[in-house]
Parts: structure tokens; sequence; C-alpha cells
């Protein structure tokens, strides 16, 4: 699904960020991302969502070269992705609903097509009371589950989560894991950054390991 | 490195809904740490297609309702399918929604202040637009007067009876067609409009002025003019025509001046408007670059968010067009009464005989009506191009 050869990065003049990275990630498969602060986690986060390019070696995305994808053809790949944010990046004059059904406003769909399966996803998530709340009301494990619901809504192959559990305590950290590991039951690849060790305790998965730039795989 | 199975975490749900569905929990011993491309391809989009969302959507509903176990592990309600329905009733009352809410916040402390100033801008272009429709007003009124009204000098002459001549031009006039009245100024007349120069007393027969006849037209356009100036010219002795030609030319030259400053007026005020907007909307979407940001990674289209800030800025455009607009109609309809209220004050008389009545035509309240929906139209094609512009930047 998503194929990195030889991926390198750097910013404007700067040292490479990333080296040689090389990994595939396959369908409905689990992964953990990590390493270090500052080794490129969200970088390597920013290409696979293509927010970056890289300055060097070849990056395929759902079987198209990346260097070949002009931006106009973007907005339709990126749909395909979501992405959660360790700041969850949710809109505060929305309501945790708007927030979650905005992927499917941006689609042009109709309220009345979507609003049942936006409400019914807000109640598995477990936001079913707190739908016509406001994000700044929201706890830290509201607005975590509020963003991956928003991530899921379009029901996107790969799933990339950028320090899910940064803000959130052990047990709701625990729940979040499950969630994701459901996601990837119900046939959704997911790539979890994080160098939270004890959240990759609880999981034997895949984990990819960003070190100086340079990415090992341990299957 | 081989899958285990995590142990069963303290807050799971109760173990009686375990085996209703697979655990999230034990899941990974089976699922996870390897990929499987091949699995349940009823699910996948298929390669380089473009998802459907909604048929997305409604399997991962299902879904949802298959995992009723990892729902109340989470100490949540456990959705079940037969309720659906019944959710549906529910829906319509328990879960009322507001309407949607825009994506761009519609009120910031910089769209309060754009708005005040596209108000301010659409009250000066509609006082220039007020103020060109009374000069035109005014304008059209000097010159059809004055083409309406025509005047035949006769001066005096040594051997030439000047009643006589009067008398001649007065009959040659009238035979025209288009005339209306034919009138020589008495003496009493030509002495009154001479008083002011020459003082009270005045014996017309011991000076060389000449004599007035005041010829109005009712029909222009009937009137051959250069026909009765050549007879008037020809057959009266020292008589000579005035049709106000070049009195009426310095006035239609003045009140195409005073336009057309007011249309460059109106066209720096717009452009300045334009100018504002820009500046404004650029810092609108640097100060929403969060909600940019976020319809980016939703997939958003450049074009959908540009829209989403144009149809913000078409409805600040709206509100600010028309405070400034009835707020100058308000203005309009305060001088109209200013002047009336003070007819026959010596200023007020001034104005009016330069200008008439001093109110604003039906024309300048309909080309009010479309600055209002100039200026909206002009903030929200500009605000949908400065958009675009900065969105291209990011990219």
């Amino acid at each position: 699904m998503i194929r990195f050869e030889n991926v390198g990065l750097r910013y404007g003049m700067g040292p490479e960020i990333l080296r040689d990275v090389t990994f595939n990630i396959e369908r409905q498969s689990f992964q953990f991302l990590t390493g270090p602060s500052g080794a490129g986690k969200t970088s390597l986060i920013r290409l696979l969502f293509m927010s970056l390019r890289p300055t060097r070696g070849l990056i395929h995305v759902f079987n198209r070269d990346m260097a070949t994808i002009n931006n106009k053809e973007l907005p339709e790949l990126r749909r395909r992705v979501g992405v959660v944010f360790q700041d969850f990046r949710l809109l505060d004059h929305l309501t945790t609903y708007e927030n979650v059904a905005l992927p499917l406003r941006v689609l042009g769909k109709e309220e009345a097509e979507y609003r049942s399966d936006v409400i019914e996803l807000l109640k598995w998530v477990g936001l079913g009371e707190r739908m016509h709340v406001l994000p700044p009301v929201l706890s830290g494990g509201e607005k975590q589950r509020a963003a991956i619901a928003r991530a899921l809504i379009t029901r996107p192959d790969l799933l990339l989560a950028d320090e899910p559990t940064g803000n959130v305590d052990p047990p709701l950290a625990r729940r979040l894991l499950r969630l994701f590991i459901e996601l990837n039951r119900l046939g959704t690849s997911v790539v979890i950054a994080t160098h939270d060790i004890t959240l990759l305790e609880q999981v034997e998965a895949r984990r990819m390991v960003l070190a100086d730039g340079r990415l090992s795989v341990f299957d | 490195m081989a899958p285990k199975t995590p142990t069963r975490p303290p807050d799971a749900g109760p173990a009686a809904d375990a085996p209703a569905n697979p655990s999230p929990a034990r899941a990974p011993s089976v699922e996870l740490g390897t990929a499987r491309p091949g699995t349940r391809p009823e699910k996948r989009t298929p390669k380089g297609k473009a998802a459907d969302p909604v048929t997305k959507t409604g399997k991962m509903a299902d879904a949802a309702r298959a995992a009723g176990d990892f729902a109340s592990r989470m100490s949540l309600p456990k959705p079940r399918l037969p309720q659906r329905l019944k959710r549906k009733d529910q829906q319509a009352g328990g879960d009322r929604l507001r309407p949607s809410a825009p994506i761009v916040p519609p009120q910031s402390v910089a769209g309060r202040a754009l708005t005040l100033v596209v108000a301010i801008m659409s009250y000066l272009a509609c006082l220039t637009v007020g103020s060109v429709s009374v000069v035109w007003d005014a304008a059209q009124d000097w010159s059809n007067d004055l083409v309406r009204e025509v005047t035949i000098q006769i001066r005096p002459a040594d051997g030439v009876d000047m009643l006589l001549q009067i008398e001649n031009a007065v009959t040659i006039t009238q035979r025209f067609a288009g005339v209306g009245t034919v009138r020589a100024m008495s003496d009493e007349e030509t002495k009154a409009l001479l008083q002011p120069w020459l003082g009270s007393g005045l014996d017309l027969d011991t000076l060389p002025v000449p004599r007035l006849v005041q010829v109005t037209v009712d029909d222009p356009s009937a009137l051959d003019l250069a026909g009765l100036k050549q007879r008037i010219e020809q057959d009266v002795k020292g008589a000579s025509l005035d049709d106000h030609s070049v009195w009426t030319s310095r006035l239609a030259a003045m009140a195409g001046a005073v336009v057309a400053g007011g249309f460059g007026i109106l066209a720096l005020v717009l452009f300045s408007m334009v100018l504002s907007v820009v500046f404004a909307t650029r810092a609108a979407v640097a100060s929403n670059r969060d909600v940019v940001s976020v319809l980016h990674f939703v997939g958003a289209e450049d074009g959908f968010i540009a829209r989403e800030f144009q149809r913000h800025f078409l409805v600040l455009g709206l509100r600010g067009g028309i405070a400034g607009g009835v707020f100058a109609c308000i203005c309009f309809l305060l001088l109209e009464m200013f002047t009336r209220q003070t007819a026959g004050l010596a200023g007020s008389d001034q104005m009016s005989a330069l200008f008439g009545p001093v109110a604003v035509s039906t024309p300048g309240y309909l080309g009010v009506i479309g600055v209002v929906f100039l200026v909206a139209v002009l903030t929200a094609l500009t605000s949908g191009l400065a958009v675009k512009s900065q969105l291209a930047r990011i990219d």
C-alpha cells in the first residue's frame, strides 16, 4: 500500500533528518513507529501523509509514485489516510459532532446522509453524550477520541496516529490502544508513532525504530 | 517477532459480553504483527479507485455494532442492531443537532474590524453616488431650462426705430414652429435689470441700452433655431439671437467634470476597499491557519477552502455594505428634510437656486443599492482570490 525506498529528507539546507529510509506498509497491518524525541517520527508521518515531499528516494502511495502526483490529486489521496495528531487539531467553534462530520462535509455530503453514521461512530468511541459539546469543554481523552473518530469517519485505508497517548493517563492510553487494535481488526492499516515504552510493551506488533535519521524494522 | 496475547486489562467490561464478538484485547494474538494484503478484500477499496465514504461509513457503522462488546468494555452503551429504528426516532428528539456551523468561524475581532471598514467604505461610496446623482440631476435641469428659452437682443443704432425693430422681431419669431410666447421686455423691466449697475431713475432714451425679447420654446425639437437666428439677424437691424449654447456647453462641461470626478472618487474608494479586503483576508487566513490546516488534512480541495472563506466574506461584505448604504440613505433623507425646513433662508435659497431641491432621486437610491451589492461581490471575489493565492503559497 505504501512503499518507501531509500528516502531522504532535509529541511532547506539543514542536515538530513531521514536517511535511506526503506519500508513497506501492507494492507491491514499494525505497526509502531518509535524512537527518541527529535528522531524524525513526525517528519516520517508527514511524508506518509503527503504533506512533505522527500528530498531524495522513492515513495509509492496507493500504487502512485509520489513524484508524479500533482497538488490537485493530493486531496483525493489524503482522504484515504486518516491522521490523529498529538494536539488533536479539533476546531474549537465546531461541536464534537461537527468536527467528526467535517471530512464528510468536505466531500460535499448532505447532513441527512451521514448523520446517523456519525452519531453511531461517536457512540462507539464513547462520545455519544458529548456530541453537542465544543472541544474546549472536552477532556484530553475525549478530544483524542473525537480526533480518532474524525480520522475514521471516511473509513480510511491507513490510520496515522502521532503520539496518540501523549496527553492521556495510562488507563485511557490502554483504551485507545484497544480502539486502534479493533480498527485494525476491521481492516484499517494502523501506524502509531510513539516513544511510550509501556504502550509498546502491551502489544507485540511490528516496530519501526528511528534513530539518527535511520529506520530499523523489527517484524 | 511473534505476536503475543496481551493480558486482559483491569478495566475490561463484563466477561459475559466477551463471547458475543472477538475481544479486541485478544485480537493481536491473531491479527497483529503480520501484514495480510488479501484478508477480507470485500472491505477494501480497489486499487486506483476513489473510496466511497458513505458506503464505507455504513460498513463502519455495521462494524461498530459488531464491536458492541468493545464499547461495553469502555463503559459505553452497547449499540444493538434491533434498536436502530428506535434510535432513529430518538435522534429526532434526543440527538437533535444544531444547524451545521460555518467552517470558517463567523465572529472574530478581525472580522468585526473588516465589517466596519467595509461599512465605512460603502458609506463613502454611497455618498459619492448620491452627490453625483444630485449634480447630474441639477445639470440636466439647467440644460433643459436654458434650451427652452431664447433671447433676442436688439442693439440701438442711429436712425433706427427701436420699437419698430422690436415689433418686427416679435412678428418674425412668432411665425416659427415650436415657439411658445414671445415677449419684449418693457422699459420698466429693462430699468429693473440695469438698476444694480446704473442706479434708479435711469432714462433709457439717453443711453444706448440694448432691448431684449424673451422667447420661450414649447417644443425644442420643432424649432429651427438656426433658421430663426438667420432670419432675425438678416431682417432686424442690430439684432442677435442668443440661444445660451455657450452657457449650456459650459454647464454641461462642468457637470461632466463633477460626475467624472465623482466616479473617480468612487473608483478610488472601491479600490481602497479591495486593498483593505485583501489585507484583511490574508490576516483572516493567517488567524484561521488551524482551520485551513485541518481542512487540508481531511482532504479538502483548495477550491472548497476558498469557497468557504468566500462565503464568509460575502456575508461580511453584505453586512458592511448594507450598513454603509442604509446610513448613507439616512443622511440623504436628513439632508432633504433639512433643506426643506430651511427653505427661505438666504444660504438655503442660494443652494436651491444652484442645485434645485437638494434631494437624491430614484436613480441615486438605485445606485446606492448597486454599490451595496458591488461591495459585497467585490469583497467575496477579492477574498476568494486572496485565499487561493495564500493556499498556493502553503502548498
